[in-house]
């Protein structure tokens, strides 16, 4: 029974992975052929980028702030407070700021393309969609997709921006440190790879927050319970995977640039 | 009842191939198959009207013609191409020449009526000032063009089920099918969206298939007839029935009737019965 049971798990896992892997390689090629629902972009475009800013500019503010508080502490130690802007704007750069946009946009934005979506099916409006002749994929799905990938990459030049500036708040303000120093010293160690590094993460993140919010949400089933439930899975399968791409990534990248 | 036939100048008579064909048609969904060995067809102009209690896959097989749902077995024609493995892509063209009524409108929720019942036209890209007469047009059909620059949210079910009419017919259709229109409406409600279908089907000769379990909406269907004269529905002269609106009844995924009302009146079957009593 316990050996029936996990078989039967295993084929699910197999089975959810099979079908999104589908659905999200559909949501990307259908950009390469018509129709383009451009005004659905743009939309989904302003929802996503300028309605995340306010929470991408206080987190990645008040991340930069506690990255010099904590640095700052332990770097006294050894008499080396003045890098304390390179250690900021290098963490942002190549990792918080990606990371912690990337997280803060699945809270946001995974979770509503769920239950938007969710909500249009368990109320039909899907099938009326594809009654009337037009493809949610190519409507619905692609839009949200490329808008993701496209605004997630600006969100996070702002966030590590508003993360150096946090950080440099804190040093000025608390810690009674030079400004110039602490930009001059985060300007002066940031080499090519490391801004690398941090726009090539977004573009991964964007679009698995997309594609997996908007996967649940196309196979919601059970009515309204069925949406919340397919919201919590956005969030949390979407989380768990950002974090998960990033230390492949980070590996990947850094062993390309190493060598 | 006696059967007579009815003089409608309006109806074409029906001819070439069936607008929709089904053969053997199994559905299922993970489980034991919901409908089994189900066949009809739909012929040009002729209103078919699907009876069965609640549950017993009644909405499934409207959707099964759209293809919306894929069979298990059978075959399912839709304007004489065979759509029971057309790839998704290849079939929202022969959707589009279709209207489909949900069971709940099915509105979306974010768009004005105007844009609801546009959809097909602004995904067409047809000009703003054609849209706007269009729209008009067929939100005056149902007697809802005060809802124009509405959102569903403010309309009441049977406005939703009338502009959800009205967002079917706007491209003039080659079929039109009704999920349970008048399901859940008060009996004024539910006669005036009897009337638009006599109205769809007297002046447009639109084939059709309505999906209830209201055998009041399926008799007044078939007693009464649209008078363009009076701009109202009349019912037919004493005896007289419309020929061209025949029955179909399911009981637990099974076909159990297909036949004319005088048939459907006159079955010896004791789930018909039960279900006419």
């Amino acid at each position: 029974m316990a050996i029936q049971t996990i078989e039967r798990t295993a084929k699910q896992i197999v089975l959810i992975v099979q079908e999104y892997s589908q659905f999200a390689w559909r949501a990307l090629m259908n950009l390469f052929r018509p129709p383009i629902y451009w005004t659905d972009f743009l939309t989904q475009s302003d929802i996503i980028g300028f309605g995340s800013l306010p929470i991408v500019i206080l987190s990645g503010f008040f991340t930069g702030g506690v990255l010099a508080l904590q640095s700052s502490a332990t770097l006294s130690e050894f008499g080396a407070t003045a890098v304390t802007g390179q250690f900021v704007s290098l963490t942002m750069i190549r990792e918080l700021g990606a990371v912690l946009t990337g997280i803060m946009v699945s809270g946001r934005n995974a979770s509503s393309m769920a239950s938007e979506l969710g909500s249009m099916v368990v109320t039909e409006q899907i099938d009326a969609m594809r009654a009337l002749g037009v493809d949610p994929m190519r409507k619905l799905v692609t839009p949200r997709v490329y808008a993701t990938i496209i605004m997630l990459l600006f969100l996070t030049i702002v966030a590590d921006a508003f993360g150096i500036m946090g950080g440099a708040a804190v040093t000025v303000v608390l810690n009674h440190q030079n400004g110039t120093q602490y930009f001059n010293n985060a300007y002066e160690h940031l080499a090519y790879p490391d801004i690398v590094q941090g726009l090539v993460k977004p573009l991964f993140f964007g679009y698995i927050i997309a594609s997996i919010g908007c996967f649940y949400g196309m196979r919601t089933t059970g009515g309204t319970e069925g949406v919340g439930r397919s919201t919590i899975s956005a969030v949390v399968n979407s989380s768990v995977l950002i974090i998960f791409i990033d230390f492949l990534i980070t590996h990947i990248l850094l062993s390309l640039f190493s060598s | 009842m006696s059967q007579a036939t009815v003089s409608m100048p309006e109806l074409p008579p029906p001819e070439g191939g069936p607008v929709v064909a089904l053969r053997n048609v199994a559905v299922g969904f993970d489980g034991p198959p919901v409908i089994e060995n189900v066949s009809f067809s739909v012929a040009p102009a002729e209103t078919r009207i699907l009876l069965g209690p609640a549950g017993v896959g009644k909405s499934v097989l409207l959707k099964l013609i759209l293809g919306l749902l894929r069979p298990l077995e059978g075959s399912v024609e839709l304007f004489g191409e065979d759509i029971s493995q057309m790839p998704e892509e290849k079939l929202f063209s022969l959707r589009a020449r279709a209207g489909m009524v949900f069971q709940e409108g099915a509105l979306f929720d974010s768009l004005t009526v105007r844009d609801n019942v546009a959809y097909q036209l602004i995904q067409e890209g047809v000009h703003d000032e054609e849209i706007d007469a269009r729209v008009r047009d067929a939100l005056r059909f149902v007697g809802l063009e005060e809802t124009f620059n509405l959102f569903p949210s403010s309309l009441s079910g049977g406005m939703r089920r009338r502009v959800a009419i009205a967002r079917a017919l706007i491209n003039q259709p080659e079929l039109i099918l009704y999920d349970s229109p008048t399901g859940g409406l008060d009996p004024v409600t539910s006669n005036t969206i009897i009337e638009l279908i006599v109205k769809q089907r007297d002046v447009r000769a639109t084939p059709s298939l309505l999906v209830t379990h209201r055998l009041q909406d399926a008799f007044t269907l078939c007693t009464h007839r649209f008078s363009s004269e009076q701009g109202r529905m009349v019912p037919l002269p004493e005896g007289q029935i419309n020929h061209n609106t025949t029955f179909l009844m399911l009981d637990e995924g099974h076909l159990i009737f297909d036949g004319s009302l005088h048939e459907l009146v006159h079955s010896d079957n004791p789930f018909v019965r039960e279900f006419l009593e």
